[in-house]
């Protein structure tokens, strides 16, 4: 097991399942329907395999994900990232914290806010705007959720509006599902070679 | 804070009516989630009475007690009552190993470790109730996270 990963870093490690992932040769025609398999399609990753176990929600988590992370309007792209960390950080998500991380960086051409989180972690400081995003996305990640009204207030006197705080509170809590599956049914671990 | 809800009314109907108006299509999204993972076709070894016990004692360990009674008004089986109860355990060996998973992914996630995994498939759980079981955790913690901030969030702009 010294291959896992338990440093936060963007290199974004592979995935090592806990639970045997469906065998796409015996996937069920729902199991097919949910992994999005086509004759043209046939690459599909571990974690989407084990998850496969439970088509019902595989089927309708993938396009609400989506939806929360990438439709147009609110929060930018980048600050959704940023919750998305946040919740990583709290539940400690190695795997979904490299990936968001990554892709921070990639959307805002710049790495000194991410490196800043991995050294930091929760205690990170970073530029207004930023710190109050990750701050909140922080405590609404604790159980039970944290967050008051003086952190929504701080939210706003940081230039947020309603929707981009509706926007922020979604990929936070999006994060506290994704990290449960990521983190609990498998292990980072570092890539071959 | 928010006015006592009817337990029997989607959870969802605040928050679609609210601030976050401008995700509806989201919310519907949640609730068509919340259906998968609560009153499944295909629910395994884990029924959909259980699963509102469960989801509301996880709702509870949230301290979201609106949200519990919303799930507790919709288990029938007065011995899965209990269950809901972050205070009781499960009434047999498999039933107590699942639950003490359950409220450690509930509550303290970044701890849970592959031995605990292990220890399910030891107590006689199937591999794909494993994910059916983290699934339902896991969407437990998105929707209490989505009320919790609508909720503070409705409250600061009143």
């Amino acid at each position: 097991m010294s291959r896992v990963v338990h440093r936060f870093t963007r290199n974004v490690p592979d995935w090592q399942p806990r639970v045997t992932p469906v065998d796409l040769a015996k996937a069920s025609p729902e199991q097919l329907d949910a992994l999005k398999v086509t004759p043209s399609n046939t690459k599909v990753s571990d974690y989407v395999l084990v998850l496969a176990h439970d088509p019902e929600t595989l089927n309708v988590r993938s396009p609400l994900f989506n939806g929360i992370m990438y439709d147009p309007g609110g929060l930018s792209r980048a600050e959704r990232e940023l919750g998305a960390i946040g919740a990583s950080v709290v539940n400690r998500c190695i795997y979904c914290a490299a990936v968001h991380a990554a892709r921070h960086a990639q959307l805002s051409k710049d790495t000194a806010v991410t490196d800043e989180l991995f050294a930091n972690g929760e205690k990170a400081r970073l530029g207004a705007r930023d710190q109050a995003i990750f701050d909140y996305s922080v405590k609404l990640s604790q159980s039970p959720p944290a967050v008051t009204e003086a952190d929504t207030t701080r939210l706003r006197e940081a230039g947020l509006d309603e929707a981009e705080i509706v926007d922020l509170i979604l990929s936070t809590a999006l994060f506290g599902w994704a990290n449960r599956l990521m983190h609990i049914l498998g292990d980072p671990v570092r890539k071959d070679g | 804070m928010a006015q006592p809800a009817n337990p029997e009314a989607s959870p969802w109907l605040g928050a679609a009516a609210s601030a976050a108006q401008s995700r509806s299509n989201i919310f519907e999204m949640s609730r068509q989630a919340e259906g998968a993972v609560i009153a499944p076709r295909d629910p395994g070894g884990f029924p959909s009475d259980w699963r509102h016990a469960v989801a509301a004692r996880i709702a509870t360990l949230n301290a979201l007690p609106d949200l519990a009674a919303h799930y507790l008004a919709g288990v029938t089986e007065p011995a899965l009552r209990g269950l809901a109860d972050p205070n009781t355990a499960g009434r047999d060996d498999r039933e107590r190993s699942v639950i003490v998973f359950m409220d450690r992914v509930a509550t303290q996630p970044r701890a849970v470790q592959a031995e605990e995994i292990e220890a399910l498939k030891t107590a006689g759980v199937a591999e794909a109730d494993i994910v059916r079981l983290c699934e339902l955790n896991a969407f437990m913690s998105y929707q209490c996270r989505v009320l919790a901030g609508l909720a503070v969030l409705k409250g600061a702009s009143a």
